[in-house]
């Protein structure tokens, strides 16, 4: 036994001639929480629709329990899923709702009640049984939604943008709900998102992938600390991304200066893509900076302040809780361990600098991305 | 009384005007025939000689109910499937399922005489290769065929309308938790369809009972309809208003209570319909 309940190897499929996933292996292991990660139309929904049968790949092989179940029908599967609008029944009641999967099994009327009404505490719905849908709430509706599919006690949980209908404030209560969910039951967890946020929350492993292809696969801390590439460093979190040159192992040029850093095993003298969190670096006096520049912007956060720092024409965003004034000179420095070493990619240069950046653009086309089709 | 309202009301007078005289009226001229006799004293005389058209009413319904059931029989499918189709298929259908509304219904029932005449097309084919000719016109079966055809746009229509509205996440949804073909038809798609099945049926049905024209000449005057039996009474002159009207307002009270019973299901608990 490898342990792992799911695993996709070299899946293909093409819609109208579009290939949406291009040679696709992923290995999911039996309890994990597992978020795919990515843009809008990266093939994260459609690699979870292959999963649940719903898509039969053009090309490899769906495994379950290293069964091939690449032409099961999704009724057949031992699994269920959380879909992006609910889908619930509009004709039946929430019990009626939640018992639909255990009555089309035949299940006796005693243990069906019992099941419905132990999973309608589990999501904090108790006395909700005869409510009809249309007069529940989002997350309600959420709830039962949830409650549906664990009813059925499936291996695995596909979980399809479940919260992205939700306000902030209720994904967050929901996000550590359905974690405490997974845990509890033991199962696995197969979840679509395209916030970065929520996937480093709740996940034990997170696939960041783009344009049908996986970019990394890594824990939460894995993902943000140790990018692969400028994609999935872009993607996850804010990031300075720099063109640099591995002068040897453990020393990085880049903005003109020479850095100490950790990463090693490049050729000397490699063109690297060099990443630095904008809360790693210090903001010091100009003359003990190891780089300098000029503040052009400063945007107070509440916990920090976010701030733009022209250094040779390459705007760096950098974190910061100390006050500086916009247009001040000062000094940035750099500890080794805040700096990342890449190899260079297709990614390479796509990501510019923050001249461009304002918060404003960002959350538009954040939104942009979420009333987007469901076909990725 | 507010303004506002005056105003609503003001906009709204033509059409209670128009209620009045063309509905109201005729209603309340029926039922006074209905209840009076030829000298125009009250009597409940004609309400006692509707007994003699007991069978008119008995096979009225009898067909009405055979040509409901064929017209949901044919046309359930037939909406169904024309929801699986691309959409420029579904408009083209939906044009040829309406063609024949546009033509007069005397017309069309006529034009089927010279289908099913004893020397119409179906038995001059039958002939030719030696298996009629078979007596088509002038049974019951031509009757319904009439009603059948007359009305089954009704029934298609409201099926249609309904099911394309059913979302596809439900059905995903369904099969997800285990139901195969069979059950997502009879646990989610028959259930969600039932507003139109039920429009469809009122649609069809209360036409087909108070038809008439269609038993006259498709069923050759053999088995009179309450329609016919209305329709020729009026025609007989005034002497038969008082009965005829009897007989139109025991119709009336009919299809409204028919009308009536099929609205509580279409009201009633939704899981007290499923099966």
């Amino acid at each position: 036994m490898s342990g792992n309940i799911i695993e996709l190897k070299n899946i293909s499929i093409a819609f109208g001639g579009e290939q949406i996933l291009k040679q696709l292996n992923l290995s999911i292991k039996d309890g994990e929480f597992v978020t795919l990660l990515g843009p809008s139309g990266c093939g994260k929904t459609t690699t979870l629709r292959i999963i649940g049968g719903f898509y039969v790949p053009d090309e490899g092989d769906v495994l379950f329990m290293e069964q091939n179940i690449n032409k099961l029908p999704p009724y057949k599967r031992q699994i269920n899923t959380i879909f992006q609008r609910y889908a619930l029944f509009p004709h039946l009641n929430v019990y009626d709702n939640i018992a639909f999967g255990l009555k089309l099994k035949k299940l006796p009327k005693g243990e069906i009640q019992s099941r419905v009404t132990e999973v309608l505490k589990m999501v904090g719905l108790q006395g909700f049984e005869n409510r009809h849908i249309d007069n529940l709430s989002g997350g309600q509706q959420q709830r039962v939604a949830v409650a549906r599919a664990v009813v059925n006690r499936p291996r695995v949980l596909l979980l399809d943008e479940p919260l992205s209908a939700l306000d902030l404030k209720l994904r967050k209560d929901m996000q550590v709900e359905l974690k405490n969910i997974q845990k509890s039951l033991g199962i696995t967890f197969i979840f679509v998102t395209h916030d970065q946020e929520e996937a480093l929350t709740m996940s034990d492993t997170v696939v960041v992938m783009n344009e049908g292809i996986i970019q990394q696969i890594g824990t939460p801390q894995d993902i943000y600390n140790e990018p692969e590439n400028a994609f999935v460093a872009d993607f996850i979190g804010e990031s300075n991304i720099l063109d640099g040159i591995m002068k040897k192992d453990l020393e990085v040029e880049f903005s003109g200066h020479i850095f100490k850093c950790l990463d090693k095993g490049f050729d000397k003298d490699e063109a690297v893509d060099v990443v630095v969190r904008p809360e790693d670096v210090d903001i010091v006096e100009p003359e003990k900076g190891m780089l300098t520049g000029v503040v052009t912007s400063v945007s107070f956060l509440g916990v920090h302040y976010e701030i733009i720092v022209d250094i040779g024409g390459f705007k760096w965003m950098i974190q910061t809780t100390d006050k500086v004034e916009n247009g001040e000179a000062v000094g940035l420095f750099i500890e080794p361990d805040a700096i990342h070493i890449m190899k260079k990619s297709k990614y390479s240069g796509l990501y510019g600098d923050y001249s461009s950046y304002s918060d404003e653009h960002d959350r538009l086309s954040m939104d942009a991305a979420e009333s987007e089709g469901e076909i990725e | 009384m507010n303004k506002k309202s005056f105003g609503s009301r003001l906009v709204a007078a033509p059409y209670y005007v128009w209620a009045a005289i063309f509905v109201v009226v005729p209603l309340i001229i029926t039922a006074y025939f209905a209840f009076t006799g030829k000298d125009g004293s009250f009597t409940l005389s004609n309400m006692y000689g509707i007994s003699k058209y007991g069978k008119s009413f008995a096979i009225s319904i009898l067909y009405a109910v055979i040509a409901t059931a064929v017209t949901l029989l044919v046309s359930y499918p037939m909406a169904y499937f024309m929801t699986k189709l691309k959409i420029s298929s579904q408009r083209m259908i939906l044009l040829i399922v309406m063609l024949p509304m546009w033509m007069n219904f005397l017309i069309r029932t006529y034009s089927w005489i010279t289908i099913l005449a004893n020397t119409g097309l179906i038995n001059t084919f039958l002939k030719a290769i030696g298996l009629g000719p078979v007596q088509l016109i002038n049974t019951p079966g031509a009757v319904i065929l009439g009603m059948v055809y007359d009305f089954i746009p009704y029934m298609i229509l409201p099926i249609y309308s309904v099911m394309t509205k059913i979302d596809h996440s439900v059905l995903e949804a369904a099969e997800d938790l285990g139901a195969n073909g069979f059950h997502r038809m009879t646990k989610v798609i028959f259930p969600l369809s039932l507003p139109g099945v039920i429009s469809g049926i009122t649609m069809v049905f209360v036409p087909s009972v108070s038809t008439f024209y269609i038993s006259q000449k498709l069923g050759g005057n053999k088995n009179l309809l309450i329609g016919d039996a209305i329709e020729f009474l009026f025609n007989n002159g005034p002497d038969y208003y008082n009965i005829a009207s009897a007989l139109s307002l025991i119709l009336m009270v009919m299809i409204l209570l028919c009308l009536t019973v099929m609205n509580r299901f279409d009201n009633g608990e939704p899981e007290g319909i499923i099966v």
